[in-house]
């Protein structure tokens, strides 16, 4: 999120697409509902009547994987109709820049397509660039060229009529929506958009994500309280474990982790590191080489020096695709050894289930560490196999649950916030970072002793976690803030700081490219000072009324509550919406006041020292016109891989950059509805963390498969009858459930139906169900790979085994 | 007095002044919230199950979890919770924990119970294995047709955690990429 959660008090009017919050995160809706009270719309836009629809005052129904055509559709009746906030696009946004002569779109496709090789040449989308070296722009918007009319004309294709034929909304419900939340345009008005897995779970789910961007940006609300690109992340701390890189293209705090070419740190480095010509833009990512360092000096203490790269060598690098869908698929072809899986569930959390647990099965080793069995662990006895037959070695490691060890999670805002051990774990139960710990030591004995292949990334790794029983994770959490590694005097403008060798970083400006200071994860370093741990604050205070609650935990950035605040105020420094002043400039006292601000230099206007608002990127001004995605710098809707539907907007079906693979099909005659997969209150992803908890259990104790009252008609299905799913992955059976939440869609004159269930069961646990992943493709987005589990084509029949 | 949990929260400040003036707590129905939790040791945790992050209180006693709830306190949730936050108190107390090592031996069709000692070396030694037998130093880029060093151990996949603490991921990332692995992925990929 950009924002957080209490600050959905302070919208005017608030967008839900493809998430539900209500059911969700059901204690998210409090601050939702005060923002009702104070005269706040929210507007449910759900392929299904939710939860949140029930509450909302707009809802319109969108088949699902049309979201572009729902969101182009939003940007260009604002564009229109003139309801843009336009000095924040002038100023903020690259809506000036000019576009090189090279970028072309037509009919569905942007310009540089290797047919081949399925990617597009990114190079062929910069900017024109002036003798300056920088971007050339029009303040006026009005060269053809310009990234405004560039959009302008580009979303001209989307108008109401030929979304609401895709989308399958009812025009009126549509034109509710296009009032209602452009209405935010105004730079009195706060809209917010909140989105989840409805969003991403698509093969063009980044773009998805850039839609709802690009509509904040055009309506100016980025930056503002009660306004954001807020994601609801599904779990605790998904947010913490991707800010620590537990992804294969990165490292923690965001770095990229090194790919092959980049040889030594300096090619990492010049790789990574992105340069401007303008003075004016922070270009935040400049800092790269301090965090990089940092962090090899976290990870190789005083074996990595300015001699030896720091050790950089020790580093994997990767050449190719690691995402979780490959790797299984790797997986598959019998080439792996070894997984472990520290609470994670790919036998029922990923798409084509089947095909997954058929993988596990080709490992010679799996290592689970978990609270209670799950389908993983026990994918070897599950149903319909002869455990016999499958020879892969299982280690089920008992782990302690969060009240059971001390440590931070991060939350969807972006919080950082400490947790007790309430008990000692249950039984013989550990911490995963008492047994993350201990694999640890015990490698490393085995490599010190015995050597092996390169021992020394793992025998000079500087592992010192104190002398008890358990590592000190306190310890753990001072390194991961950052600390000197010798006396240091710096100078900070006015000031002269002195730190001492062991001192805890104060935040992240501080770091050092020279080894001189330790970060384990830049993005976090202000989380535990020389003031102690910034994470288990408790101090409720609430000066400014807008809910920061500065002083309760403690959030990254330095403590920053709202990213890209400086977006709020215009380039003097003065607030847009005076009502609600995240940031303003107090000329007088020459410092900002508010949130801590988007960094210290005075606004924009400033001649000598402002800076543009948005710090991450080389240019400084959001991008309306990206230069980096890997299917275009504007989103385009397609049609899901699977679709019942001829895409309308061009002869182009599907993302042309996804490759589809042979388990997909839009065979209509044999897939005729369309089928989707969501959460329940009661339950909780795979269901590994529920199914086992009794009241939950009692509450939703079977899987269940939803479908409309019509289709249930047509097909003789009654309620709590068993049914069965089929799709080209495979087949489910489950009990019906026939609602009225469901509703055919019109897809261009025809009504196709829908089908939706939870993907919360598997054979393990206390209540068990067939896994609606079983159905899902693996086909996903072309820039992150996450799996189009919203949007594929099914069959159902009355029928199958008895309950 | 004798009145209900319910009554009291209903009654509010009345009921609560009427215990203060009555000077006569024991004589209260022992559900009413403060007597009920009096003399437990009291810490307080987040919510493991969605990201909202809300706040809770857990009660012990006797190294027992007795009782959790919404920590009023807490600015986000201010003591109110969802099902699921409701129900931590089953995690730490629940039978179907697992609170033993278990071990699957290849082609068996039943789990053994093991000791941690046994089985975190046989894991390491394992995981020693596999990197040993499918460590690349070098890999060919058919684009150029050059070899780079990569440094990378491809025999491996690590998965986790987006239930685990900051400090746990954080060393989980840098023991993962000590181990040379490049496959290292999550939830956030799903």
């Amino acid at each position: 999120m950009t924002n957080h959660w209490i600050d959905l008090k302070n919208s005017d009017a608030i967008l839900a697409i493809g998430c539900n919050p209500a059911e969700n995160h059901p204690i998210s809706f409090k601050w939702i509902e005060e923002a009702m009270d104070k005269g706040a719309t929210l507007i449910s836009v759900d392929p299904r009547f939710t939860r949140t629809s029930s509450k909302s005052n707009i809802y319109a129904q969108i088949r699902p994987g049309t979201d572009i055509a729902f969101l182009g559709g939003l940007m260009n009746y604002a564009l229109q109709n003139n309801l843009i906030h336009e000095e924040y696009v002038r100023e903020y946004t690259n809506a000036t820049f000019i576009v090189g002569e090279q970028f072309d779109f037509e009919d569905g496709m942007f310009c540089s397509f290797d047919d081949q090789e399925k990617t597009y040449d990114l190079k062929s989308w910069a900017y024109a660039t002036g003798g300056d070296g920088k971007p050339m722009r029009d303040m006026s918007m009005k060269n053809p060229k310009c990234v405004y009319q560039l959009m302008k004309k580009h979303y001209k294709r989307y108008d109401v009529d030929t979304v609401c034929a895709i989308t399958g909304t009812k025009k009126e419900d549509y034109l509710k929506v296009a009032k209602a939340f452009c209405s935010t345009g105004r730079s009195d008005k706060a809209g917010t958009i909140l989105y989840a897995m409805g969003i991403t779970q698509s093969t063009h789910g980044s773009q998805n994500v850039r839609a709802v961007a690009l509509l904040q940006m055009l309506l100016g609300n980025i930056g503002i309280a009660g306004g954001g690109v807020n994601a609801l992340r599904g779990e605790s701390n998904v947010q913490g474990s991707t800010d620590y890189g537990l992804l294969f293209h990165t490292l923690p705090g965001y770095l990229k982790s090194p790919e092959f070419d980049n040889v030594d740190l300096k090619s990492y480095n010049e790789k990574w590191t992105p340069t401007t010509k303008d003075p004016k833009s922070a270009n935040w990512w400049g800092n790269t080489p301090k965090y990089t360092v940092s962090l090899l000096k976290a990870w190789y203490g005083d074996n990595a020096t300015a001699e030896n790269d720091f050790c950089y060598d020790y580093l994997p690098k990767r050449m190719g695709n690691y995402s979780f869908v490959k790797v299984m698929e790797k997986m598959g072809r019998g080439e792996l050894d070894g997984l472990v899986c520290m609470g994670m569930n790919p036998a029922a959390g990923g798409p084509d289930s089947n095909s997954s647990r058929e993988a596990l099965g080709k490992l010679k080793w799996l290592v689970t560490v978990d609270l209670w069995e799950t389908e993983t662990s026990i994918f070897w006895k599950r149903p319909g196999v002869n455990p016999k037959d499958i020879q892969t070695e299982v280690f089920m490691l008992p782990a302690a649950s969060s009240i059971e060890k001390e440590g931070s999670i991060s939350n969807s805002g972006r919080w950082a916030q400490w947790r007790y051990a309430a008990i000692h774990p249950v039984g013989d139960a550990r911490s995963d970072l008492h047994i993350i710990d201990e694999f640890y030591k015990r490698v490393k004995s085995l490599y010190v002793k015995q050597g092996g292949a390169f021992p020394e990334p793992i025998t000079k790794l500087a592992w010192s976690y104190g002398n008890g029983h358990e590592p000190d994770v306190h310890l753990v959490a001072k390194e991961i803030n950052g600390y000197f590694t010798k006396d240091m005097t710096i100078v900070d403008k006015d000031k002269t700081l002195e730190f001492k060798k062991g001192d805890q970083v104060p935040m992240f400006k501080y770091l050092q490219a020279d080894g001189s200071t330790v970060c384990g994860c830049w993005i976090y370093s202000g989380s535990y000072t020389k003031e102690g741990n910034q994470m288990a604050r408790r101090d409720a205070s609430d000066p400014t009324g807008l809910g920061l609650f500065s002083k309760w935990s403690w959030c990254w950035p330095v403590n920053r509550r709202v990213l890209y605040n400086r977006a709020s105020v215009n380039p003097a420094g003065a607030p847009f919406n005076t009502k609600r002043p995240i940031i303003a400039w107090d000329s007088l006292e020459k410092k900002w006041k508010g949130d801590v601000p988007d960094g210290p230099w005075p606004p924009m206007k400033d001649d000598k020292e402002g800076k543009y608002p948005f710090i991450m990127l080389p240019e400084g001004h959001g991008r309306l016109y990206a230069l980096d995605m890997k299917d275009g710098p504007f989103p385009e809707h397609y049609e899901p891989v699977e679709s019942p539907a001829r895409n309308l907007l061009s002869k182009v079906q599907s993302n042309p950059v996804v490759k589809v693979p042979k388990n997909v099909s839009s065979d209509t005659g044999r897939f005729p509805y369309i089928g989707t997969t969501y959460r329940v209150t009661e339950h909780w992803q795979t269901g590994a963390m529920t199914r086992s908890l009794p009241w939950l259990v009692e509450l939703v104790p079977d899987m269940f498969v939803e479908l409309s009252v019509s289709l249930a008609k047509e097909k003789g299905i009654k309620q709590g009858d068993q049914v069965k799913v089929t799709t080209e992955r495979g087949s489910i059976q489950a009990r019906a459930l026939v609602t009225s939440r469901l509703k055919p869609f019109n897809v261009q004159g025809k009504m196709i139906e829908q089908v939706g269930m939870p993907w919360h069961f598997g054979y393990a646990g206390l209540a068990t169900g067939d896994s609606g992943n079983v159905l899902t493709p693996t086909v996903g987005c072309a820039n992150t790979g996450i799996p189009e589990y919203k949007a594929f084509l099914c069959n159902i029949e009355k029928g199958g085994k008895a309950a | 007095m004798g009145i209900s949990r319910r009554q009291f929260l209903q009654g509010g400040a009345l009921a609560g002044a009427a215990l203060a003036l009555s000077g006569k707590p024991g004589e209260a129905s022992v559900d009413a919230p403060d007597l009920r939790t009096k003399g437990l040791k009291v810490t307080t945790t987040i919510c493991p199950f969605c990201s909202v992050g809300c706040g809770l209180i857990v009660h012990t006693k006797d190294g027992k979890v007795v009782n959790t709830e919404g920590d009023p306190q807490h600015p986000i949730n201010q003591g109110a919770l969802c099902p699921k936050g409701g129900a931590l108190f089953q995690i730490a107390n629940n039978e179907h924990r697992l609170q033993k090592v278990k071990y699957r031996a290849p082609g068996s069709d039943k789990w053994e119970e093991k000791s941690w000692d046994w089985a975190l070396d046989r894991i390491a030694q394992r995981m020693k294995e596999t990197r040993d037998k499918t460590f690349k130093k070098t890999e060919l880029n058919k684009k150029d047709k050059k070899e780079y060093v990569v440094n990378r151990t491809d025999g491996m996949a690590f998965f986790g955690g987006a239930g685990l603490d900051n400090e746990e991921c954080y060393l989980w990332s840098k023991f993962g990429r000590a181990m040379g692995v490049g496959q290292l992925e999550h939830q956030a990929r799903l």
